[in-house]
């Protein structure tokens, strides 16, 4: 092979690896650095990326020569965000039907029910809340026809084929109303048909050779429900339950000590209510922190005071927005988390360092940390102000293209009316 | 005419009465025009307002920035409540002896925040099957139904809304109908009745709806409109009915054989029947009710304001107009504002193309005339943080946005939409005392509500039990709250 051969034939492996694999070495320079990680808030400090990597952090950082610079003077800079729970790649638009891929109406797949691969990474939606500094999100599934809603995977916003960090992350299922609402209309009978759901798992884990020759009991669910199921019920794969109602988030509660689950908490509108209990059970909470309407029977106690007392109470808190098309704005529902209480530092980890440590990804994702994957924003102020927006955003190493469809629709229509119509304006 | 010489009479009459200096608007002049009972009638005011300013005290607020959405901002100003008025706005304002002194270093001032487009009480909380009162789905026109009567007062969502600095507010029907009924204009007061809510000399508004709403309700079931020719056909049926119920009962006026306003008519047989729909759509026509138009693309715009111009009438907004930037010269040209979200796209086929900028492009636009609404019960109590993120977005792309520009997204320009600019949305002598005192700059993520009057009155205060009210539907609901 010849020379130029071999570089284009590592080239061309080093695309199909991703774009992290050809990242330049960046330098960001100058910035209000929160690290969310030891070494606190360094102002002026100079964030190193390498290989798709953090290479180095602090005030007193040499820029390594040929390192392609960014001034962040003036600016602040901060882990990439996390949204843990989105639609994101999975939803083109919410009204048509075939642009939706996140709820299966089947009830011969329910847990088995995977987003990965149905996640399309040319989404229009990527860009659009990329460029806002979003840089991580929770993809979930729906509940269809059982209040079992199947895997939720975790994604990456930057560029490539493969948007998918971890295909199977977590497991959803809804309590309450909306869990009633797929069993027959009693929440007793949700919580029958979650454990039913568990023991079956369990007892098929223990029995698959005796399943396999039809010498066992049957079982509600399907046998790709029921391996779906396996990890749940050892422990290994977190199960998020959404839950409003404090009384359904003790039965919640009771439910994943019975079973000695990885139980994660969604929604939690009345969780404020139940605090102390909550964080007892070291179970950490998703929440939306601008919810606070009584919009359910279920959400009377709806505050927006909800994050921060949750917080106060030691629980561990996560910022989700449910969104897809404004996942974006997760950033505003962490200023008003703030204005009703909760630390500034609490609720930039609550979008950065806290889902990273939730879904079990603390050790490549989260802060500014060496060794961690560079998801790094430099912002043009306070990024839970809400007129700050990001100047540049980077993804694994790798700066993204600053713009998205919507800022060139923007574009194409900034003068009217033009000597031509906006069809002959690029881009 | 016989239609303007009633309702037209008494807006007029309330007009003056909310731009007098008295301390409350005077009631509406029921006794003089009101119907005999049982005396069959085409004119007047049903259901009057029978709102009534709550206490008030002279109250200065000063040391404040002050930004009035009627000019530049002040800083170290004072803003003096007086009557139920603003009285003086300025940095010199004298303290009368007998007013209240609020001390707001360090904090703002503006007027009043008004939402353009709101359900609230026509979409209570809790959002159960028993509180959809917005959309009356049985017929794609329902000209006839007046979304005041479906407003619950008792709605726990208005307090909400209060503690977001929100003053007064369009309540509107729903947009599954091609004309869906009246609006109404309400101040931000807790009430037991609507009545009591209803904004004094507000004119009546239309909800229209264009595009996706009307042809999915109706197309679903297999009859008009499916498409969008079918909702044009049925907008331009429903005028040209208008236009000749209006003519019927013009000509009837001149045949001469119509009374003295306070007379019965003289000869029953001879007179024109009353459909309930056609009154208010010849009240469009007569320009006196106003148009809110659900419309959401740049094209379906233009042939509503094509069919404007057809029949005769101008249209106060259109509402949603994720599109508004692809047009805001004709919006401009046509005197037509646009309410619209700060970022909300992609919900559906006609939602796709939002940016961030809409609301900036179409207010930089010469004459342009942009709202931030909010069609949410959530977006209602942070109109100004919408607006916050629209100001960052357009900076950013270059296109410039004052504070004192933005002010008027949620406040002047709503009220001029809804007809009420001559009596609030912004801080100037005469106009009334909707006023809100911030704990900061309003567009800062970290800022609250600390105060809010209306009509001059202390209504709502930050972390004061005593002015925070709730509604019923609250009591002994809160978790302990």
């Amino acid at each position: 092979m010849s020379a130029r051969g071999a570089l284009a034939a590592v080239v061309v492996l080093a695309l199909a690896a991703g774009p992290g694999a050809l990242a330049e070495t960046l330098a960001i320079v100058g910035g209000t650095v929160h690290t969310v990680g030891p070494q606190g808030t360094i102002e002026g400090g100079t964030v190193v990326v390498r290989d798709g990597k953090i290479a180095a952090v602090g005030r007193d950082v040499a820029v390594p020569a040929g390192a392609r610079t960014i001034d962040a003077r003036g600016k602040v800079v901060t882990p990439g965000l996390f949204d843990s729970l989105t639609r994101l790649g999975v939803v083109e638009v919410d009204q048509v039907e075939t642009t939706r891929d996140f709820a299966v109406e089947d009830d011969e797949i329910t847990a088995a029910l995977t987003v990965a691969e149905a996640i399309n990474p040319r989404s229009m939606l990527i860009p659009v809340n990329r460029v806002e500094g979003l840089t991580r999100a929770m993809v979930a599934p729906s509940p269809g026809a059982s209040l079992i809603a199947g895997q939720g995977a975790i994604i990456h916003l930057g560029g490539g084929t493969d948007l998918v960090v971890r295909a199977q992350a977590a497991m959803f299922a809804a309590l309450g109303e909306e869990g009633m609402s797929h069993a027959g209309g009693a929440r007793g009978a949700a919580l029958l048909r979650l454990r039913e759901a568990l023991q079956d798992a369990a007892d098929y884990a223990a029995n698959r050779p005796a399943f396999e020759r039809g010498a066992r009991r049957p079982y509600a669910l399907s046998r790709l429900d029921l391996e779906a199921l396996v990890p749940v019920v050892r422990g290994e794969l977190p199960l998020v339950l959404s839950v409003d109602r404090a009384s359904d988030i003790r039965a919640a509660l009771a439910l994943g000590r019975e079973h000695s689950l990885r139980l994660i908490l969604a929604g939690v509108t009345e969780g404020w209510t139940v605090a102390e209990e909550i964080a007892a059970a070291k179970v950490p909470v998703l929440v939306n922190p601008m919810v606070n309407l009584p919009a359910r029977f279920e959400a009377l106690a709806a505050t927006l005071e909800n994050a921060a007392r949750l917080a106060k109470a030691g629980v561990t808190v996560a910022f989700a927005t449910g969104d897809a098309h404004n996942a974006r704005n997760i950033k505003q529902g962490a200023g008003n988390a703030v204005s009703y209480g909760m630390t500034w530092e609490d609720a930039l980890r609550a979008m950065t360092l806290t889902p990273a440590r939730i879904w079990g990804l603390a050790d490549r994702l989260g802060s500014l940390e060496v060794g961690k994957e560079a998801d790094v924003v430099v912002w043009d102020g306070d990024p839970l102000e809400l007129a700050t927006f990001p100047t540049q955003v980077v993804i694994r190493g790798v700066e993204v293209p600053m713009d998205s469809r919507q800022t060139r629709l923007r574009d194409r229509y900034r003068t009217l009316p033009g000597e031509l119509p906006p069809a002959y304006r690029q881009p | 005419m016989r239609w303007t010489g009633g309702l037209a009479a008494l807006l007029t009459l309330s007009f003056a009465a909310g731009c007098a200096t008295t301390p409350a608007p005077a009631p509406r002049p029921a006794a003089e025009t009101a119907p005999e009972p049982g005396e069959i009638t085409r004119s007047g005011d049903p259901y009057p307002s029978t709102y009534r300013p709550l206490p008030s005290r002279p109250t200065l607020i000063r040391n404040a920035t002050v930004l009035t959405a009627a000019g530049p901002a002040i800083a170290g100003g004072s803003v003096l409540l007086r009557d139920g008025k603003v009285a003086a706005v300025g940095r010199d304002v004298a303290a009368p002896a007998d007013a209240i002194v609020v001390d707001a270093a360090g904090r703002w001032v503006t007027p009043g925040v008004i939402d353009v487009h709101s359900h609230l009480g026509v979409y209570a909380s809790p959002g159960v099957d028993a509180h959809g009162d917005g959309n009356e789905a049985t017929d794609p026109v329902t000209a006839e139904v007046w979304a005041e009567h479906s407003v619950w007062p008792q709605d726990p969502q208005f307090p909400l809304a209060l503690a977001g600095g929100v003053t007064s507010m369009l309540v509107l029907p729903g947009s599954a109908n091609l004309i869906g009924g009246r609006s109404v204009t309400l101040k931000n007061v807790p009430a037991r009745t609507v009545q009591a809510m209803k904004f004094p000399g507000a004119p009546y508004g239309l909800k229209m709806a264009c595009g996706e709403n009307p042809k999915r309700v109706y197309g679903g079931r297999n009859r008009a409109p499916s498409t969008r020719m079918g909702n044009v056909a049925g907008y331009r049926a429903a005028f040209l009915a208008a236009q000749y119920y209006r003519r019927e009962w013009e000509e009837y006026a001149e045949s001469g054989q119509e009374g003295d306003e306070d007379e019965e008519w003289d000869d029953e047989d001879d007179r024109p029947e009353i459909d309930l729909g056609l009154e208010t759509l010849a009240g469009v026509l007569a320009g006196d009710i106003l148009v809110h138009n659900h419309c959401y693309r740049a094209d379906e715009m233009a042939i509503m304001l094509d069919l404007a111009r057809e029949f005769g009438f101008k249209i106060a907004a259109f509402h949603h107009a994720v599109e508004a930037y692809k047009i805001a010269d004709l919006l401009a040209a046509a005197g037509t504002c646009g309410a619209m979200w700060a970022d909300w796209w992609g919900f559906k086929m006609e939602a796709l193309d939002g940016i961030r900028e809409n609301i900036a492009l179409v207010d930089a636009a010469g004459g342009g005339c942009a709202i931030v609404h909010s069609d949410s019960a959530e977006g209602i109590q942070r109109l100004n943080q919408e607006a916050a993120k629209v100001i960052g977005a357009a900076n950013r792309a270059g296109i410039p946005v004052s504070r004192e520009q933005a002010i008027r997204w949620i406040t002047l320009n709503p009220a001029k939409a809804m007809g009420i600019a001559d009596l609030t949305g912004s801080l100037e002598p005469r106009k009334m005392a909707d006023v809100v005192l911030w704990s900061g700059d309003p567009f800062s993520v970290y800022t609250k509500a600390d105060q809010v009057y209306i009509d001059g009155a202390l209504v709502y205060e930050r972390g004061n039990p005593a002015l925070t009210p709730r509604t019923d539907f609250s009591v002994g609901q809160e978790g302990g709250r």
